[in-house]
């Protein structure tokens, strides 16, 4: 019983000693879900280490906050060149850590829909927060937050916990940049709608498709994994009149990489065709950069929000605490 | 008499004081770690005390229902024969090993809005809240509370069952002769179990309590150190959840009286008692109601799951490999372990009884431990000596057997006093010494339970996600962290078969170590 345990703990020193004989190491710290076989990981990786002449080493270390927890963990000593997967809500704590670096290079063109003045993170991909359903079992979706609270009473939404999901805390922070002061008594009409909130997005997503939610927060681009992976139609997002809050995912250099050459290389990779064509089915949300043949076909099936609804960068720690601390007054009346 | 039986040798105390180390540094160890890394002080707020009320007031009232509804339950099984009995006992091993989120689905199925209840009834059942918290507890811990009452219930050796008979006694003072003391000797340490892990639980509580107020002290600690990455507050919680621990652990053992039966032959009971139609009839239905309440939600998972076994993407494979090498590794050292923390521990009772029952503490504290702590303060610890990357199997694989030491020394422990107090006074005796002694007079006895316990442990580290997500580098993964990124890749069909996979081979693995579930085999 001890040997495969041997013959593995072998191999694994086996491998990183064949990949640290001469080609540059570029460390990239990314969420789980991007390295996962399911995930644009493999197939960035190989597009990446054909042009690059390095061994391209993707590391999953957690999920969206997490990952940055992660690299304070580890502080200037870390191994990572670059983070691969934050969002906006967390890139004004990313730079009061000090630990990232300025673009060497900004992008010249990118599709997403703000303006981009960031200088140290770059956008990869985005998508809107929604609400998914079931087309074949709910005609009329709410198309707002009221409609939604004047649904009938077993009208049911499931979704995730601002705590410890970033789906929850971008719903968090949907509320409130659509209701300011009002937010707490979008709360209360939300109350009796909520069934329960998860952890993170599988449980929600996993019960959602079970069928014990009439609708599950998710994402606009949700159903078009089951439209173009799965072959199946039935799942809509539902479009709020209210607009709908945007999440941009971005990457940033490490200040104490030691390959800042391999890592802007890296960066400019990430806006290039190649990268950009992989996102779309792969980690289902829009590239930052859209192609000239377009989105793959199925997008266009997917609902585009009147207003994209963002918190500038600078506030959102202090927003976020406030709106927090409204949701847990009450919801746990 | 007793001195001389058990002498401390430096093998015992080099040994059990390993253990111990190692315990002491995978718990209060990484909580210091953690609080060395902190910058500033934090306090405790509002919402933190309604968390801390919220944890023991859910974990009281699961570990008292569980255990409560597992005593009449393992009863019926130790004095029942019928067809399924090995069958039902082996499955009884399966609820408490699932990942959090295939239980939740699993309730759901059953007992959610849609569910197979809902559907029989007509109308739909809304179980989110503090029942559904409670709910989830008690499936995971019941058939756990009931495996190890039952253990209790075939220490008994079957000649005092024979001299009841013969005596002519009713069950009832079958019950107040033999089985209540048993009881108190073995109740208190399966509650004590059942309280920590669900004081540890998180997801599941959150899933199925309708909203924040289901926060437990778990769900804090993972925002303070995930989220807002708050180390002084995430050591102030760890250390709350193991002064939680300290003090119910110290309550329980204060509680539980050592049961004071004589020895047998280790001959298979047969019973005399309970033969009347209401006791059999009780028997069945509870074992009925039971078994549904247990093994529904677990075929709905089996339905869900066998239709994607077939298409199971050519990844799970090697992770299945990894896992059941750290699930065999893991339970090897989780005996060695807890067999040389229970000698030492009861050597130290005949002279220094306080420093031995500090030490049952001491054992208990890992299950109070949030993996999320220990990961990181693992990751503290080992950063400037090693890269936690390339130790991730030797780390998942020592963090895997302390986590499932308190099960182990719950079973081991007593099972090794026994034979100690009757069979190496015998062995003494008879001039044995050392490894003779521990062969002849001491492993007999030892080898159901440590078989048991090897199973137990085992079955946890097959399920378990916690540390190996932390350190795991992307080509290493095991089973449920495999299950886990098919289910953020949206491959929700396909997790469900891996689910299954990985509920088949912790049972299989359980019923390996544990003979099968064959409680009533000769010992010799």
């Amino acid at each position: 019983m001890i040997r495969p345990i041997l013959f593995a703990a072998g191999l694994c020193l086996g491998a990183s000693a064949v990949a640290a004989q001469d080609k540059p190491v570029l460390t990239v710290y990314t969420y789980d879900s991007f390295v996962s076989d399911w995930g644009p990981g493999p197939k960035v990786e190989a597009a990446f280490e054909a042009e690059c002449n390095c061994d391209l080493k993707l590391v999953g270390a957690g999920d969206g906050a997490a990952l940055l927890s992660r690299l304070q963990l580890e502080g200037a000593r870390t191994e990572a060149d670059i983070l691969l997967g934050l969002d906006t809500n967390l890139t004004a704590r990313a730079k009061a850590t000090g630990l990232f670096a300025p673009l060497t290079n900004r992008p010249t063109h990118l599709d997403v829909p703000v303006d981009w003045t960031d200088d140290t993170f770059l956008p990869y991909d985005w998508g809107y927060f929604a609400f998914v359903y079931d087309k074949n079992k709910l005609s009329a979706p709410p198309n707002s937050f009221r409609d939604l609270i004047n649904m009938p009473e077993d009208f049911k939404i499931v979704i995730q916990d601002p705590r410890s999901s970033s789906p929850g805390l971008g719903l968090l922070l949907w509320v409130k940049t659509a209701y300011g002061d009002k937010a707490d008594t979008i709360w209360e009409g939300l109350e009796p709608h909520i069934l329960t909130v998860t952890k993170g997005w599988s449980e929600a997503y996993g019960m959602f498709l079970e069928g014990e939610a009439d609708m599950v927060l998710s994402y606009t681009t949700s159903p078009a994994y089951h439209l173009i992976a799965e072959e199946d139609d039935s799942k809509a997002a539902a479009s709020f009149e209210e607009g709908h809050y945007l999440q941009i995912e971005v990457a940033g250099k490490l200040a104490a990489s030691d390959q800042p050459e391999l890592a802007d290389q890296f960066l400019a990779f990430m806006t290039s065709a190649t990268f950009q064509s992989i996102i779309p089915t792969t980690n289902w949300m829009y590239p930052s950069v859209f192609s000239q043949d377009g989105l793959p076909a199925g997008f266009e099936t997917l609902i585009t929000p009147n207003e994209s609804l963002i918190i500038p960068e600078g506030k959102a720690e202090a927003i976020k605490d406030e709106a927090l601390a409204e949701w847990l007054a009450v919801l746990s009346r | 008499m007793a001195r001389s039986s058990q002498p401390l040798s430096l093998t015992r105390a080099l040994a059990g004081g390993g253990a111990l180390a190692l315990l002491l540094a995978l718990t209060l160890g990484t909580v210091g770690a953690v609080w060395s890394k902190a910058s500033f002080q934090a306090g405790l707020g509002p919402a933190d005390w309604a968390a801390i009320r919220f944890t023991i007031s859910q974990a009281l009232v699961s570990a008292t229902l569980s255990v409560v509804l597992a005593i009449p339950t393992a009863r019926a099984l130790a004095r029942r024969r019928f067809r399924g009995r090995q069958l039902m006992v082996s499955l009884l091993g399966a609820p408490f090993i699932l990942p959090g989120i295939v239980a939740v689905l699993g309730i759901v199925a059953v007992w959610g809005r849609t569910g197979y209840v809902s559907t029989l009834i007509g109308t739909p059942l809304n179980i989110y809240g503090y029942s559904g918290v409670v709910l989830a507890h008690v499936f995971f811990n019941l058939p756990l509370a009931t495996r190890f009452i039952l253990q209790g219930w075939l220490s008994i050796p079957s000649e005092h069952f024979r001299l009841t008979a013969q005596l002519g006694m009713t069950t009832g003072e079958v019950n107040h002769l033999l089985e209540r003391p048993m009881l108190r000797a073995v109740v208190p340490g399966a509650f004590l179990l059942i309280f920590l892990l669900c004081i540890t639980s998180f997801a599941v509580a959150l899933a199925l309590g309708g909203g924040p107020r289901a926060t437990t002290v778990e769900l804090a600690i993972y925002q303070a150190l995930r989220f807002d990455f708050d180390l002084s507050k995430a050591a102030l919680l760890a250390m709350i959840q193991f002064a939680l621990c300290t003090a119910t652990a110290a309550a329980t053992l204060w509680i539980a009286a050592p049961q004071g039966f004589a020895v047998g032959m280790d001959r298979p009971a047969r019973r005399w008692d309970g033969k009347s139609r209401r006791h059999v009839l009780t028997d069945q239905i509870l074992l009925l109601t039971v078994g549904l309440f247990l093994f529904v939600p677990l075929l709905s998972i089996l339905l869900k799951g066998a239709p994607n076994l077939l298409m199971l993407p050519p990844q799970v494979w090697p992770a299945l490999g990894n896992s059941v090498a750290i699930a065999i590794t893991s339970a090897f050292c989780a005996i060695l372990l807890s067999l040389a923390l229970s000698a030492l521990i009861v050597s130290l009772t005949a002279r220094w009884k306080r420093s031995a029952q500090l030490l049952e503490i001491i054992g208990f504290l890992s299950l109070a431990a949030s993996p999320f702590v220990i990961g990181t303060g693992l990751f503290i610890m080992l950063n400037p000596v090693v890269d936690p990357f390339k130790a991730a199997l030797p780390i998942t694989i020592a963090v895997n057997a302390v986590m499932s030491l308190p099960f182990a020394l719950r079973v081991i422990l007593p099972a090794m006093s026994r034979a100690e107090h009757f069979y190496g006074r015998l062995g003494n005796s008879l001039g044995m010494t050392g490894w003779t002694r521990f062969r002849l007079a001491i492993w007999p006895r030892l080898k159901r339970p440590v078989g048991f316990a090897a199973g137990l442990s085992a079955a946890l580290s097959m399920g378990d996600l916690g540390v190996i997500a932390l350190f795991a580098p992307p080509d290493m993964a095991t089973l449920p962290l495999t299950m886990y990124r098919l289910m953020t890749s949206y491959q929700m069909a396909a997790a469900s078969g891996v689910a299954l996979l990985l509920i088949a081979t912790s049972l299989a693995l359980f019923w390996a170590f544990d003979k099968g579930g064959r409680l009533d085999h000769h010992i010799g």
